[in-house]
């Protein structure tokens, strides 16, 4: 298999990993919506934990777009 | 019309060319937008401080709103032991901040979306955090990679596992704010490359995607740059009030 093609094929394999990206966003913002149901008066206060978490799981899924990015441009 | 939507990253001189011996010190693109933010931001808070009303004007309130942003984030998250590092973490949440949002101006040039640079900050606040631990509590900062309430059968794989999530942090914390700026600014030229092949016929539906991909990027310049900072408070934190 020539390299070009075996890098295109590393590149769609690694960009799976923001299907986990995908599902974690939505347990924290899913978990933070019911608890803002639930407490409502309680639910600003916890705004910048929303964040905080939102931003550390997208970062984990980007970590895989960068492996992929890697493999199609630097070797 | 080949467009590479990479080619917004090109690191390109302007102007002589210096060199150090065999290392290329010349004036870049980059060094250009930094100066830019750097004048930016002394820009701002200069205006805003000039005149010091009782009931604020608008760059007045700016001023003070982000100084007390970030001066509740520290105190926070660290405590008041971390108050002598205010200057620190707001210099780099400002500068961070406006590097971000002066990337999404059309033309310009975004300085975080390069690995270098963040991985400089990265560097500079991990060494910068350790050094503070050892100084404030000498070998027992060590005590950070043992957590309470362990048992003793699992300590040896607990430290192990602590401390490569240790030595994870400036990887994480570089790495996050530079994928975040890459994979966004990548998106939005692939769809603009996206308007342009579609013609005008089907053009606006990739152009309405861009529009609000725009809105998203310019929400997140301001997340990564709050996280970036918030995370460097965590850090400080564990090393001047070591709670583990």
């Amino acid at each position: 298999m020539e390299l070009e093609a075996a890098k295109m094929i590393g590149a769609g394999l690694a960009a799976i990993a923001l299907a986990g990206a995908g599902v974690g966003i939505g347990i924290i913002f899913g978990n933070y919506l019911s608890g803002a149901m639930r407490n409502p008066s309680a639910a600003q206060k916890q705004f910048p934990n929303l964040l905080l978490g939102f931003a550390l799981a997208e970062a984990t899924g980007l970590f895989g777009l960068v492996i992929a990015l890697i493999i199609l441009f630097a070797f | 019309m080949s467009t590479n939507p990479m080619h917004q990253f090109n690191v390109y001189r302007i102007g002589p060319e210096i060199s150090l011996g065999n290392v290329d010190i010349s004036f870049t693109n980059a060094s250009l937008f930094m100066i830019i933010s750097a004048l930016a931001i002394i820009s701002v808070f200069f205006v805003g401080t000039k005149r010091k009303t009782i009931v604020p004007t608008k760059i007045q309130l700016l001023t003070e709103l982000s100084y007390t942003f970030v001066s509740k984030m520290i105190s926070d998250t660290a405590g008041s032991k971390a108050k002598p590092y205010f200057p620190f973490i707001f210099s780099l949440f400002m500068f961070v901040l406006f590097c971000n949002m002066i990337g999404m101006l059309p033309y310009s040039f975004t300085v975080t979306s390069h690995i270098i640079v963040t991985f400089a900050l990265a560097a500079v606040i991990f060494i910068g955090v350790t050094i503070i631990g050892f100084a404030n509590h000498g070998v027992g900062y060590l005590k950070l990679f043992i957590p309470s309430g362990v048992p003793v059968v699992l300590l040896p794989i607990i430290v192990i596992i602590e401390m490569i999530s240790y030595l994870a942090r400036p990887v994480s914390l570089s790495v996050r704010l530079f994928a975040n700026m890459m994979a966004g600014h990548t998106m939005l030229k692939v769809f603009g490359g996206f308007v342009i092949s579609l013609g005008i016929i089907g053009g606006w539906l990739p152009l309405s995607f861009t529009v609000a991909l725009t809105a998203l990027e310019i929400l997140i310049a301001f997340l990564q740059a709050y996280v970036f900072a918030i995370l460097t408070c965590i850090y400080l934190s564990d090393a001047l009030n070591l709670n583990h």
